[in-house]
């Protein structure tokens, strides 16, 4: 009987707790700093692409969700540092399983796998990617400026972080 | 019909569309007080702090297609939620909400009640009863073993509390000596019914959480569990009238409870109406509360809870009400 009265004491108490829900759109949590999330194509500093449409990644990818169509470079358009370069660069973002394997496979490190988790669309068309698209930065979302009270995961990420120093490392050109 | 037939038809009008217009706001109550015992915020999208939520999901649910399932009984199918609904709102018709009203300049008198009858008690009994027929009619006619299976766990349920519940009441009668509800409730002018009647209100209160479907006894649901019962096979508006019948019948048995046993619309300063509607309110949070507290119980545990204990506690109080009227 006493455990009874002590279990409704227990959620009476709660009432009056402050909720710490994470109110989504609102607040985006940060994501850990290995988070695979939507993929970006880089760039040299000198502004050409590193993707030389060798088609690694798209043999790589596991869901086939890859489409590499290469072109020659000439010396009126040249697009890449290397010989050939991707004319068509898609990534079909309803079928990829954010797995990494292309990031694995690419000899350039011309894709790597960024931040972006917010890829919805309405139309499956939408979620096809094409070189410009990718080509974009995504957003950053690690790690945590303010550390949050109630974000145990953030907390110990800064933990981590603090250790180790990988900040950088993890997004090499990110990072600003 | 003690105000004539056009003021007992308008009162009723009233009436149902103020308390559809409550279960709405207390659906939206019932959501944001578990969110926040479970330290989580409840709805607060729709509207301030949420509170339009009771419509969008009435706008989701009339956007439902009407759909019947195969096999069928295609005319009950349909009427089972209607029953359960209007057998729902009907208790409600008898519950005093206070004595004689009177409008300003106009002189013109009404009563804060449709009806009040010598049988009161019993005509609600009665209509919450006809009430199982819309579960079982609805679990039977949809054509499927688990909604048929669901309905008659539902009735299993409602008969065996039924008993204990019509006895813990009956202990209430003979100290009031009435069943009419304006009678009870100012039979208790001096002290409330809890008082003396703290075991029938112990049992009434058990019995009513069991009867109204709502934790640790809906297990007639089990959201989770088992197939929801008796309205598995329904969706849209339908399944939204089972759902509303269910809750305005939680309404009702907060009334019930509050005429009984808490002076019903009699209290002080404030007027009748305000205090029936205090008085349901605290019986409500107490039911959001137990939801948000205790685990659902086995059907054998509810089964004995019913029989073994309910019963014998109901029977003694009815005992020691009897012997304590007949010789005190």
């Amino acid at each position: 009987m006493f455990d009874q009265v002590k279990g409704f004491s227990t959620t009476f108490r709660h009432l009056f707790q402050k909720p710490i829900t994470q109110q989504y759109p609102e607040y985006k949590r940060p994501v850990y700093p290995r988070f695979r999330g939507r993929h970006q194509l880089h760039r040299h500093d000198n502004g050409l692409e590193k993707c030389v449409g060798c088609s690694l990644c798209a043999a790589a990818c596991p869901s086939d969700c890859i489409r590499v169509v290469p072109a020659e470079n000439t010396p009126d358009n040249r697009v890449s540092a290397g010989e050939r370069y991707a004319r068509i660069y898609e990534i079909n973002m309803a079928r990829c399983i954010f797995c990494g394997y292309c990031e694995l496979a690419c000899p350039f490190d011309a894709i790597t796998l960024g931040n972006d988790f917010e890829l919805s669309e309405i139309s499956r068309e939408a979620l096809v990617y094409t070189k410009s698209m990718l080509l974009e930065k995504p957003a950053l979302r690690t790690p945590s400026q303010a550390v949050d009270p109630y974000d145990v995961p953030a907390q110990e990420m800064e933990r981590v972080l603090g250790m180790y120093d990988i900040t950088t490392a993890t997004n090499p050109e990110g990072a600003e | 019909m003690v105000d004539g037939v056009l003021a007992t038809i308008i009162k009723s009008f009233v009436l149902v569309n103020v308390l559809m217009a409550f279960f709405a706001f207390m659906t939206w109550v019932e959501r944001k007080l578990i969110g926040r015992f479970q330290v989580r915020y409840g709805p607060n999208r729709v509207g301030p702090f949420g509170l339009l939520q009771p419509i969008a999901d009435l706008g989701k649910m009339l956007q439902k297609e009407n759909m019947v399932p195969e096999g069928a009984r295609v005319k009950l199918y349909m009427v089972a939620p209607l029953i359960a609904m209007t057998c729902a709102i009907g208790a409600f018709g008898l519950m005093p909400f206070g004595g004689v009203a009177t409008i300003p300049y106009f002189d013109y008198q009404f009563h804060l009640y449709i009806a009040d009858t010598s049988v009161s008690l019993l005509v609600v009994a009665a209509i919450g009863s006809l009430g199982f027929y819309g579960l079982m009619i609805g679990g039977w006619a949809s054509g499927s073993k688990y909604a048929l299976l669901g309905g008659m766990r539902a009735i299993a349920q409602l008969v065996s509390y039924e008993v204990a519940f019509t006895l813990a009441v009956i202990g209430v009668i003979i100290q009031a000596g009435s069943l009419s509800f304006v009678a009870i409730s100012d039979a208790q002018m001096p002290l409330w019914f809890i008082v003396p009647q703290f075991l029938g209100f112990l049992v009434f209160f058990v019995a009513a959480v069991a009867e109204s479907n709502r934790p640790p006894f809906d297990l007639v649901e089990a959201d989770g569990e088992v197939v929801a019962g008796y309205h598995t096979e329904y969706g849209g508006m339908r399944y939204a009238m089972f759902a509303a019948a269910e809750f305005i019948n939680a309404i009702t048995l907060s009334a019930l409870g509050a005429v009984l046993f808490l002076g019903g619309p009699n209290g002080p300063f404030l007027p009748g109406p305000l205090w029936m509607l205090i008085k349901i309110g605290a019986f409500l949070f107490v039911l959001i509360w137990i939801r948000a507290t205790l685990p659902r119980v086995r059907f054998d545990q509810l089964m004995k809870i019913g029989w073994k204990v309910l019963l014998p506690v109901a029977t003694l109080n009815l005992l020691l009400t009897a012997v304590a009227v007949v010789y005190l």
